[in-house]
């Protein structure tokens, strides 16, 4: 993370507006990136976060000056105690008024419940669980990018339809994978298409050859990976060594960024298909930012995470200064859900009452190497999953916020 | 000796009565659990000579122990930790008759493999809610009316239980008990020549050493209202043996000065990110090279100009 | 055909192959810390971070050289082990007066180290290195990568090679002797400390030698020496340190005995080594090939 031009850009802002708003805390608004700076998840959150956030409060001050904004960061390095730890502090001392992305989920949910104590907001961007706006929801946190129910919704039910109806599920061992596989074998089964079998494999595993070969000799037409970062690499990797794609099946990721594409290269990823909410040469403003993301993160390429921080953190602006207050976080994110999403990654959406954003998801497949014409030119669009689909319907989620 | 022993203890004693009032509770109580878990450990490399590379297993079960019984079966907080800790202690039993079968490394190399058995389960089983934990684990008053939910109170709260885990490693330590697992960690053919049965007083250290552990474990999933993998991976054990070198092994105060230092580097330098780790591991090296009394160690040495000794035997 | 409690032959003949390659690089692991802990008496921590640093030394090697894998095969090992040397003239060699747990402490920080330090340089996610022999060819009753027949070979070659060498040469015999009496040896004008030195540089090359092999088949990531380390000591535990072949034998078999985990009961994979070796440590301490001491 360079500092630079843009806190200098920030800095600056917060100088010019030397009327403060008299009810803000402490004087200003004050963000808090906690997220993975070191770990396995550093490069589809990390610094990038902490760029993404700089750069929406830049582009907002830009806009409307006035308002003084302060970002700083921490690394939880994926521990939930420390993530708490962290959050506490800076709720209590540091007075953070919002924290935002909050990769991996048990990060997440940590968060989530501290932010409810203290009255303040939780913008979670990188997590992956929904139980955020599930049975763990809060007046207080607005779960942004995506979700596991809609990435095995979108991958699921787009490759069912497509043939896909056989599959075999290669699960991680613990929650997350468990939860993956259940919600996405509940939309291959509601289609009409079959599961002919599973192996839970222990977290976190290096060695996958075992598995793979448990999978091919199911014969089912898709292998889906109800994993996440190495596991799912490494699956993706071994696969390719067994022969597995060149033997007819296909494998299905159900949680992939595009850094995972970058680092297993196209030729080990070509045909992976999954489901994401954003993708960097999607249209001009997209790899407007990306192209200068890119220049200020050593030439790598935002992810959805990156964009949903951004998102998230110009519509929290938007919101407390309409409110003219961020003192009462129950009351911003409240706002949040009232007025309407619109930024320039995610376009127009909404804020559902269970604290769900929602907008399209898209279904991407990777390019095959001969395909791809530049640096980070990886995904082909299958499909869009209109924003109506691609979340879990509201009554279903058992958020005691939604009144039945 | 004793006197100025109980002297800085006091002294100490009363800088933690009021430290909460200029230091950020949170942070402190971080510290003390650290620091008991740490002189539970210290009871086992500083006094048996048993170098265990797998204490968060207990440190790290505890809490989830805790966590479940509070959170999930409603018990009260005091219960809930005492539950914990006596889990604990029984872990420590099995894993003490395995373990104390091997000596030196392999005793290190067996609680380390065990550990990760521990983690491992700890991953799959449903009642630890795998990767995220137990979250949100209820502050319910203590004894029904000391009312914890406010961090200052709960503060004051977990220094009683440091204290009382604390005498109690230092009682056992100038207890007959006590000299005779001295003996076992000078000379260990000569203590069984003596007539000692000396695994089975190795294997007592180790249950309570498991079960103190367990209660500082325990008590930091009711400080942060968490438990989580974190607590019982590997690298927690790691940690703890860092903080004992670091403070001093074999050396009363040592631990709770290591754990003071550890905890306070990891949240004042957490802004270098990887860097942390590469400190943590230079400190060890560092340690181990120049500087094998610790903190406490060397400044005990240099105020009593005693010869060099005390090393840990196995 | 039968069936095995519901397993095809040929998926399970399948599994044992994967078992023995996977098995393979424990071998190679608690071979070299068999052999460094015969001569130096201390438990080398850091060889799974060795191990890791092997793995990224291929990758450099390819990505800023252009040397392939078969010459960072012979390179990364050289490299890795001079590397080691330096680090037991530094280091260890300052601690062998002392309790024995002290090269351990030693040794684990040196692997907090090296792993932060590949963090920094490589980054967490880690990187992949290209597969040199892709292709396989059908056994029947599964598909075997050239690359993964290529492991079981080479590594068993290497693990015999390394038993002939200490077992039945001459040099091995002064090793040997070496680690029963130092003092006499030294005095019949053999330079122990240097053998000593050159046994932690061969140890911790053979683990290096392990991470080259195991860069195309595995993610390459700062952690995958931390997540071996451990287990290889359990193997280590169960085979006990004594023989040479013994570490070979018993990481092998723990590789078939994972495998066969994997078809029956997946989820125990990753602690049936563990269960293994406490059932061991209560039937015979010293291990399977272990002697008492």
């Amino acid at each position: 993370m360079r500092p630079s031009r843009l806190m200098l850009g920030v800095a600056m802002a917060g100088l010019m507006a030397s009327a403060a708003h008299a009810d803000m805390t402490e004087g200003g608004i004050k963000i808090g990136v906690l997220t993975d700076m070191s770990g396995t998840y550093s490069d589809l959150s990390g610094g990038g976060s902490v760029w993404s956030a700089k750069k929406a409060v830049e582009d907002y001050l830009k806009a409307k000056p006035g308002l003084k904004v302060e970002v700083i960061a921490a690394d939880h390095q994926n521990k939930a105690d420390i993530s708490a730890n962290t959050a506490r502090q800076w709720y209590d001392v540091d007075k953070v008024d919002v924290i935002v992305d909050l990769v991996t989920s048990s990060t997440a949910l940590a968060v989530n419940q501290i932010a409810k104590e203290k009255n303040k907001v939780a913008l979670v961007s990188g997590a992956a669980s929904s139980a955020l706006t599930g049975k763990d929801c809060t007046a207080n946190t607005i779960h942004w990018t995506y979700d596991t129910w809609a990435l095995a919704n979108g991958t699921g039910s787009a490759i069912t339809k497509t043939g896909g109806d056989s599959w075999f599920f290669l699960t991680a061992d613990y929650a997350f994978g468990h939860a993956l596989e259940k919600d996405t074998a509940a939309v291959v089964e509601k289609l009409g298409g079959k599961v002919m079998g599973k192996v839970r494999h222990p977290f976190p595993a290096q060695d996958f050859s075992s598995f793979l070969l448990q999978a091919q000799a199911s014969k089912a037409k898709i292998i889906g990976l109800a994993n996440a970062g190495a596991d799912t690499t490494n699956a993706i990797k071994q696969a390719s060594e067994f022969g597995i794609v060149a033997g007819g099946q296909n494998l299905a990721g159900l949680l992939v960024f595009i850094t995972d594409v970058h680092a297993l290269g196209l030729k080990t990823s070509q045909g992976l298909i999954f489901t994401e909410s954003w993708y960097w040469d999607a249209n001009d403003t997209n790899r407007a930012f990306a192209k200068e993301y890119a220049a200020a993160n050593g030439g790598k390429y935002p992810t959805m995470v990156h964009a949903g921080v951004y998102s998230s953190v110009i519509h929290y602006l938007k919101a407390v200064e309409d409110l003219k207050s961020d003192a009462d976080g129950a009351a911003v994110v409240a706002k949040m859900k009232a007025m309407p999403t619109d930024d320039k990654l995610y376009g127009k959406g909404t804020v559902r009452a269970d604290g769900r954003k929602i907008h399209d998801m898209y279904l991407f497949e990777v390019k095959k190497p001969e395909e791809s014409k530049g640096p980070w030119d990886y995904y082909k669009t299958r499909a869009t999953i209109p924003a109506t689909e691609a979340w879990r319907p509201l009554d279903a989620g058992e958020c005691p916020l939604v009144k039945k | 000796m004793r006197s100025r022993e109980t002297m800085i203890g006091l002294v100490l004693l009363g800088l933690l009565l009021v430290a909460p009032l200029v230091i950020y509770p949170v942070f402190l109580m971080k510290v003390l659990c650290f620091a008991l878990f740490a002189c539970a450990f210290n009871l086992l490399i500083g006094y048996v000579g048993l170098l265990s590379f797998g204490h968060a297993m207990f440190f790290g079960f505890a809490a989830y122990v805790a966590g479940h019984t509070i959170k999930v079966w409603g018990w009260p907080t005091e219960v809930g930790i005492l539950a914990a800790a006596l889990i604990a202690a029984a872990m420590g039993l099995v894993v003490g008759l395995i373990a104390i079968r091997r000596q030196g490394i392999y005793f290190a190399m067996v609680t380390l493999a065990l550990s990760q058995m521990v983690y491992f389960f700890c991953i799959q089983a449903k009642f630890t809610g795998g990767e995220d934990g137990i979250q949100a684990i209820p502050r319910r008053p203590v004894f029904g009316f000391i009312d914890i939910s406010k961090d200052l109170t709960l503060y004051y709260f977990v220094l009683a239980i440091f204290l009382v885990g604390f005498l109690l490693i230092y009682r056992t330590i100038h207890s007959p008990f006590g000299q005779v697992l001295k003996a076992i960690r000078e000379n260990e053919p000569r203590a069984i020549s003596l007539g000692y049965r000396v695994d089975q007083y190795k294997l007592l250290a180790f249950v309570l050493s498991a079960g103190l552990a367990g209660l500082a474990g325990a008590t930091k999933a009711i400080v942060f209202q968490l438990a989580s993998l974190t607590d019982v991976q590997w690298q927690m054990s790691g940690e703890v043996v860092l903080m004992t070198l670091v403070g001093g092994m074999g050396t009363v105060l040592g631990p709770v000065v290591g754990a003071g230092i550890i905890v306070a580097m990891q949240n004042y330098l957490k802004g270098l990110g990887e860097w942390v780790l590469v400190i943590q591991g230079i400190i060890f090296v560092l340690t181990v090279l120049v500087f094998r009394r610790g903190v406490v160690g060397e400044i005990w040495a240099l105020l009593s100009r005693s010869k060099p000794g005390q090393r840990p035997g196995a | 055909m039968f069936e095995l409690i519901g397993v095809p032959p040929q998926v399970l003949f399948g599994q044992l192959l994967l078992g023995l390659i996977n098995g393979a690089f424990y071998a190679l692991l608690s071979l070299g810390l068999a052999v460094i802990f015969g001569m130096l008496n201390v438990i080398n921590f850091a060889h799974g971070a060795q191990y890791m640093l092997g793995a990224f030394g291929a990758w450099l090697l390819l990505k800023y050289t252009g040397i392939p894998y078969w010459g960072a095969l012979v390179i990364v090992p050289l490299v890795i082990g001079a590397f080691g040397i330096v680090l037991e003239r530094l280091f260890l060699s300052r601690l062998y007066h002392l309790d024995h747990l002290y090269g351990l402490l030693l040794t684990f920080g040196l692997a907090i180290i090296f792993e932060g330090v590949a963090r920094y340089v490589f980054g967490a996610s880690g990187v992949s290195y290209e597969n040199p022999i892709p292709g396989g060819v059908n056994l029947g009753f599964m598909f075997l990568p050239y690359y993964r027949a290529w492991v079981i070979v080479f590594s068993l070659a290497v693990c015999l090679a390394t038993w002939f060498m200490i077992e039945r040469t001459k040099l091995g015999s002064y090793l040997r002797a070496a680690v029963e009496r130092p003092d006499l040896v030294q005095a019949m004008g053999i330079n122990v400390p240097l053998m000593i030195t050159l046994t932690y540089g061969f140890g911790v090359a053979l683990a290096a030698l392990a991470g080259v092999l195991a860069a195309p088949v595995y993610s390459v990531t700062p952690k995958i020496g931390a997540e071996i380390i451990i287990v290889v000591f359990a193997v280590v535990v169960i085979g006990g340190m004594g023989s040479i072949m013994g570490s070979v034998v018993t990481g092998f078999g723990l590789g078939l005995v994972e495998g066969l985990t994997k078809v029956f009961y997946p989820e125990a994979s990753n602690i049936v080594i563990f269960v293994i070796m406490a059932i061991v440590l209560v039937l015979r301490p010293a291990g399977l090939f272990g002697t008492a001491k």
